[in-house]
């Protein structure tokens, strides 16, 4: 008798878990997912990752020991973009030499810092958009740095210009072929004096 | 009897629950080099799917789809993925061609589409033996006009979520391995730095402030070094420091550009785009130091913004040949650079096969998914503005 309602049991229960793990095809591994913690990347909705925080101009470079070297003697000066805008410097199409035609105006920029000794200089180097990004962002240092080689070679102090590069981000000329490249294709000069 | 039925029974249960142990169909996930298949002629893995709708169908399609899969109907595909998302999302994954059940599963929590891409992941694993990448995330740049910002999304564009709100131009986020944080550029302090922010408590720190450029941030496989272009020696160049940007190293010191540092998976070296004799070429230098070599990329020219594949066998990296073209070409240098699709700045995602990249249409970036062996392609999810510099988090 007992050996009957085991073998029934038994039987029953095979057939359930049969039924349930086998010819219907059920599934029966449940896996939950984690639900989204604030700070977790791209949880499930907009606010679970804190924006960067600020960051004060002039604050110290973590780790002690590094300093920002070579911009410390270029604050609190007044930039004048006007004085030497006519001056801007085209390039070629992919280069950053400062072609012959273009050398009158470093001699112009040149003369005007050394008729203004406590001026400073900072130039700007920029791509057309036909780059890609990282690439335009060295080219457009590429160039500022050759206008200040060449700034150097006319005997101005390289520690008095500073360089700055934007890439193919700030156009001048928003159009698509080349009148509108070859307007961004530049270094711009913008004169720095000191706060009176 | 009693013997019988529960031998039978075990059989039953164990093939239902069986893994990937019984050889699949196809299980290579790699990119062959010289097999005649890959690189862009690999066929898809055949797969019919049912039961699912909406949203949830979207998702397995689209993850399914990324990572090298295509659909057809039952009578023709090898896989089978019949399941319903009526609340929760449960599937079962049988092989018709070894008439095999290969898995059952339910999911529950976070929200639907996650239990989708959790199931695709799932599926991938057990019909290819490798990980998927549904769950993964992407690191880009959103320009919106004159600024940009930082942001992070799901893989496929979902959602995404500022991490700058700086106002300014930023470039180039590069995730560090196995955390939550990345490196990037921004001109927040006046000038293109580079910056390390945690992403979990939103602190950031300068990793390098020097005059001139800094940008193009590539943290070590490992995490505990990090290259950058630093332009503070008079010209762009390759340095590599520890990962808070201390104990600076030149690596290169050449008068051209160079740009896009990426390393090699096991550390050892640091591939970067350059020129040489006015062509511009692909390079890699020992991260330790020493003679750069160079790494050829016969058949494409103006190569730039390598990166690395994870098996360590391709680079991957942008020609610029009149239009953009993403490339791949063996990374030992021993065989020509083959064109896949039309973008550029590619970055791999974990599985080494899919690639995410930026294409231009209509005077913008948008991103786009390359499954490099079947040359399946698909947009991402777009945010806003123009989306670009994508990299994958690994």
């Amino acid at each position: 008798m007992k050996s009957t309602k085991l073998t029934y049991l038994l039987v029953l229960g095979l057939a359930l878990t049969f039924a349930a793990a086998g010819c219907k095809r059920k599934p029966v591994n449940v896996t939950p997912l984690p639900e989204p913690r604030a700070g977790t990347v791209g949880g499930e909705g907009p606010s679970t990752l804190p924006p960067g925080e600020s960051i004060k101009p002039g604050e110290e470079v973590k780790p002690g020991g590094l300093a920002t070297t070579g911009l410390e003697e270029f604050e609190n000066m007044v930039a004048d973009r006007a004085a030497l805008a006519a001056q801007t410097v085209h390039f070629d199409y992919d280069s950053s030499v400062v072609k012959s035609g273009e050398k009158p105006k470093v001699e112009a920029v040149a003369s005007a810092l050394k008729s203004d000794s406590a001026a400073k200089l900072l130039i700007e180097g920029h791509c057309d958009e036909r780059g890609t990004e990282e690439y335009n962002r060295a080219l457009g240092e590429r160039r500022a740095l050759a206008l200040r080689e060449a700034l150097a070679k006319l005997g101005i102090d390289p520690n008095r210009i500073r360089t700055i590069s934007y890439g193919k981000d700030r156009p001048v000329e928003n159009g698509h072929d080349e009148s509108a490249w070859k307007l961004n294709r530049r270094g711009e000069f913008i004169l720095l004096h000191p706060k009176a | 009897m009693k013997n019988t039925t529960c031998l039978k029974l075990s059989i039953i249960v164990a093939s239902l629950f069986g893994f990937a142990s019984a050889t699949p169909a196809q299980r290579d996930a790699q990119i062959e080099v010289n097999t005649g298949v890959g690189l862009g002629n690999t066929p898809p893995i055949w797969l019919s799917l049912s039961g699912f709708t909406d949203e949830a169908a979207e998702v397995i399609r689209f993850d399914l789809y990324v990572q090298g899969f295509n659909f057809t109907n039952a009578e023709a595909a090898q896989y089978l993925l019949t399941g319903s998302n009526n609340g929760n999302v449960q599937g079962q994954l049988s092989d018709r061609f070894n008439k095999k059940a290969m898995l059952g599963k339910s999911y529950t929590g976070a929200s639907l589409r996650r239990q989708a891409h959790a199931l695709a992941d799932d599926v991938v694993e057990a019909i290819t033996g490798t990980k998927g990448i549904a769950q993964t995330k992407i690191a880009f740049k959103v320009n919106t006009g004159a600024n940009s910002e930082i942001y992070v999304a799901d893989f496929d564009g979902h959602n995404a979520q500022a991490v700058t709100h700086d106002n300014t131009i930023v470039a180039a986020p590069a995730w560090v391995p196995g955390k939550l944080a990345l490196y990037y550029t921004s001109y927040r302090l006046g000038n293109p730095d580079i910056f390390y922010q945690d992403l979990s408590t939103g602190q950031r720190r300068a990793v390098a402030q020097y005059s001139g450029l800094n940008t193009s941030a590539a943290p070590s496989p490992d995490g505990s070094k990090v290259a950058m272009i630093l332009s503070k020696s008079g010209s762009p160049d390759v340095y590599v420091a520890e990962a808070d940007g201390s104990n600076l190293k030149q690596l290169t010191k050449t008068p051209e550009d160079e740009s896009s540092p990426c390393w090699s998976p096991d550390g050892k070296w640091i591939c970067y785009a350059t020129r040489i004799n006015e062509r511009r070429v692909l390079c890699k230098v020992p991260a330790a130091g020493g003679a750069a070599l160079r790494i050829p990329t016969s058949g494409v020219s103006n190569p730039s913004e390598p990166d690395w594949s994870p098996d360590g066998k391709w680079i991957a990296f942008t020609a610029q040949m009149g239009d953009f073209e993403i490339c791949i070409v063996p990374a030992q240098g021993n065989g020509p650079a083959t064109v896949l699709v039309s973008g550029e700045d590619p970055s791999w995602a974990p599985n080494g096969r899919t690639l995410i990249y930026a294409r231009r249409q209509s005077g913008r970036y948008v991103l786009s998914l390359l499954d490099v062996p079947t040359k399946q392609v698909k947009d991402v999810f777009r945010i806003s503005g123009s989306d670009s510099q994508p990299s994958w988090a690994k």
